[in-house]
């Protein structure tokens, strides 16, 4: 190959600039302004939504009110051998004693963070709370031992205090133990045996649920894709409005609307009453148990799956079905080795989207689910407002969050993140 | 799918059966939401058709529920709440969304799947997980506050502002990908074509890729807009019941006390619902016409 000719002159801008710099620094100029019309979106996400999702991923594993309340106390501890069997020596028991004078009514919190690992805590706490305001060993020539001992017997129990020293840590797992139905103790980790597991069910009902309303989603969309996509444009235009009516009208709504229809004194229940097939007294109970989910959620994400088997189905031409028959295939099997295979990728899209969104549902269970017919998003709402753990609650919501970024990077392969739209 | 003229008894029969099942399906699909219209205007107070409404007396219907609807101080205070918080969370989010839409479909942007991939995670996570993340990162804003006495007080749990950002954090990613589709046909060379023609780059903004991009815009505007009146998971846990919303008065209306008059919104509610789909497809076809696509 020839060098390439050096006496020529180099190519030039209006202002002189080589052609090659001005181009690199248009380009950079471009990429500059892209990046700052992202910028303020980009960090407007950062602080409003990746902040609070951090901030339950690291709520999940805090652990500093042990540390918070009782500082000299956890110092001391981690140099006590809890392996002889013997409780802690004077030095311990007198930092607990200022500690606890320290901190007053707020050694509490730490009674109610222990009360997860071991029941009693929690009143252990507010009693010594209440007795250690008035301690003073000195003046009556006790030593703090003695007085710590008094307070209650339970502080004669050497687990208390490898309790104690264990959840010392600024970090710990024990949240999630717990939402895996595990505890442990000083002999170490123990599952709860099957009859008394709450999470480890709630989990797998949750999947059970979601896979059940996935398949029975397939199963009522398919047939209404294959039929708008293979209908006139104007008859399936008119069609559609009754999918995208439910799939654009409020949650809400549509919740309320299987209550009126399926509750005791409802319409369906009126209606078989009414043509005697059932007597009044046989009500079915179809709601406030997981047929009542089931349905409600069924209705709910059905058009998110005929809206991405329609647009999948769409795209294949009739005339393979009609190479088939020409073939002499019948028409199932024409359908089932020609067209069926074709329409499979919809089949994944829909699905993966209707198990990620199933799995997180909150509100209808909440309202229609009665006790079995709830999932793994009410126990975490529960554990927010009414138990206030919340760092068992943070850590069943990171368990579901790593569930659903699994599941949407399985979609990202299937489908892709930059074909997703609406409407 | 029309029948052929020649088809077999066989083929006929299965076509008949499958129209049956898809009538059934779409039954399913629109017969609960149309059941709420006729019951939302019951005289007695149950959720189910009494026999002087199923003999068409008029004695049995009447607009008490509207009536108390539109009485109550309750729901109207939620009607003015629902529309003040998805207002001011529709301007942000649809301002934040179009200008990064418009970043992000330059043809040089750098890590454009790893960007979208953070802009779009709000729609993508469970509501359940954000509206717990949220209110334990509104709460650590309540404790700063109480360290620092007061220097650092920003409160946003139980205001009217943090739900609103809130629902601008959900509602953006429908605003990025709406306005995003929106420029995937769009043919960059206008744009040069209006600069070579002398036309400052703001002006080239505005009289080439704004008419282009509005019906994006105005769809994705409508997206948020609907996002955050819909949304009650995350306005239940940052807010009081001074925030109480639309969406929320209905969840413990249903909770606490069946009244007939959740039926009388949910119908509002639908008649909104018809108005924003038709609004929809005008502006579907709109952007079709002015990309050159034909609407068939």
């Amino acid at each position: 190959m020839n060098p390439a000719p050096s006496n020529i002159d180099v190519l030039t801008t209006a202002d002189g600039v080589s052609l090659k710099v001005g181009l690199q620094r248009s380009l950079r100029k471009r990429k500059r302004t892209a990046l700052l019309l992202v910028a303020p979106l980009f960090l407007f996400i950062l602080l409003t939504f990746l902040g609070p999702i951090f901030d339950m991923l690291l709520r999940s594993v805090d652990n500093k009110v042990t540390q918070d309340t009782l500082p000299t106390t956890v110092q001391l501890l981690s140099e006590w051998d809890d392996t002889t069997g013997e409780l802690p020596d004077e030095a311990i028991f007198k930092a607990f004693v200022i500690d606890g004078k320290n901190i007053g009514k707020a050694i509490n919190r730490l009674g109610k963070r222990l009360n997860y690992e071991r029941s009693g805590m929690s009143s252990l706490f507010r009693k010594t709370a209440r007795t250690l305001r008035k301690l003073d060993p000195e003046s009556t020539g006790m030593s703090y031992k003695e007085a710590v001992l008094g307070i209650d017997k339970k502080w004669h129990d050497v687990d208390v205090w490898r309790l104690l020293k264990r959840e010392s840590g600024a970090k710990t797992a024990s949240y999630y133990y717990a939402a895996f139905d595990a505890k442990r103790d000083a002999s170490g980790l123990h599952f709860k045996p099957e009859n008394q597991q709450i999470y480890l069910k709630l989990f797998a009902r949750t999947m059970w649920l979601a896979s059940l309303i996935t398949a029975l989603t397939v199963l009522l969309g398919y047939p209404i894709a294959f039929l708008l996509a293979t209908l006139k444009t104007r008859t399936s235009n008119l069609l559609m409005i009754l999918v995208l009516l439910p799939f654009w009208t409020s949650l809400l709504v549509r919740t309320s609307a299987w209550i009126a229809l399926l509750q005791k004194e409802g319409v369906i229940n009126d209606f078989l009453v009414g043509l005697n097939i059932i007597s009044d007294e046989n009500r079915l109970s179809m709601i406030h148990n997981q047929t009542g989910t089931i349905i409600a959620m069924t209705h709910i994400l059905l058009p998110f799956m005929i809206l991405p088997l329609f647009s999948v189905m769409k795209t294949i031409p009739p005339s393979y079905m009609r190479a088939a028959r020409s073939m002499g295939a019948t028409p199932f099997t024409a359908f089932r080795r020609v067209y069926f295979p074709n329409t499979v990728a919809g089949i994944g899209a829909g699905g993966i989207l209707v198990f990620i969104l199933s799995i997180g549902f909150y509100i209808t269970p909440a309202l229609v689910g009665g006790t079995d017919g709830t999932m793994i998003s009410n126990f975490i709402a529960y554990h927010i407002s009414s138990s206030l753990n919340w760092g068992l609650a943070a850590a069943l919501g990171t368990m579901l969050l790593m569930l659903v970024l699994a599941l949407y990077i399985l979609y990202d392969k299937v489908v892709g993140i930059d074909n997703m739209k609406f409407g | 799918m029309s029948l052929p003229l020649h088809a077999e008894t066989s083929e006929r029969i299965w076509y008949y059966t499958f129209r049956g099942i898809c009538t059934l399906i779409f039954l399913f699909l629109i017969v609960p939401i149309l059941i709420i219209i006729p019951l939302s205007f019951n005289a007695q107070p149950y959720f189910t058709f009494t026999p002087e409404m199923l003999s068409f007396d008029p004695a049995g219907y009447s607009t008490r529920w509207y009536d108390d609807f539109f009485s109550s101080a309750t729901w109207q205070a939620a009607v003015r709440n629902s529309l003040i918080i998805a207002v001011f969370s529709t301007i942000i989010s649809t301002f934040l969304g179009t200008l990064a839409a418009l970043g992000l479909s330059r043809p040089d942007f750098p890590y454009k799947t790893a960007v979208m991939g953070i802009l779009i995670s709000p729609m993508v996570v469970p509501l359940i997980i954000s509206a717990a993340g949220m209110f334990f990162f509104y709460s650590d804003f309540l404790w700063l506050g109480q360290m620092t006495d007061g220097a650092f007080k920003i409160s946003l749990s139980n205001t009217h502002l943090g739900v609103i950002l809130a629902h601008a954090a959900l509602a953006t990613p429908f605003v990025v990908i709406t306005v995003t589709a929106t420029l995937v046909g769009f043919d960059h060379s206008l744009t040069r074509a209006a600069a070579s023609l002398g036309a400052s780059p703001t002006r080239t903004f505005f009289k080439i890729t704004v008419p282009l991009i509005t019906p994006g815009v105005i769809s994705g505007a409508l997206f948020a807009f609907i996002t955050s009146f819909d949304e009650v998971v995350v306005v239940l846990f940052v807010g009081s019941v001074k925030q109480r919303t639309i969406p929320w008065a209905m969840f413990s209306g249903i909770r606490e006390e069946i009244s007939p008059t959740i039926l009388a919104v949910a119908t509002i509610l639908i008649t909104f619902s018809v108005i924003l789909l038709f609004t929809l497809e005008v502006l579907r076809r709109r952007n079709e016409r002015l990309r050159g696509l034909s609407p068939e």
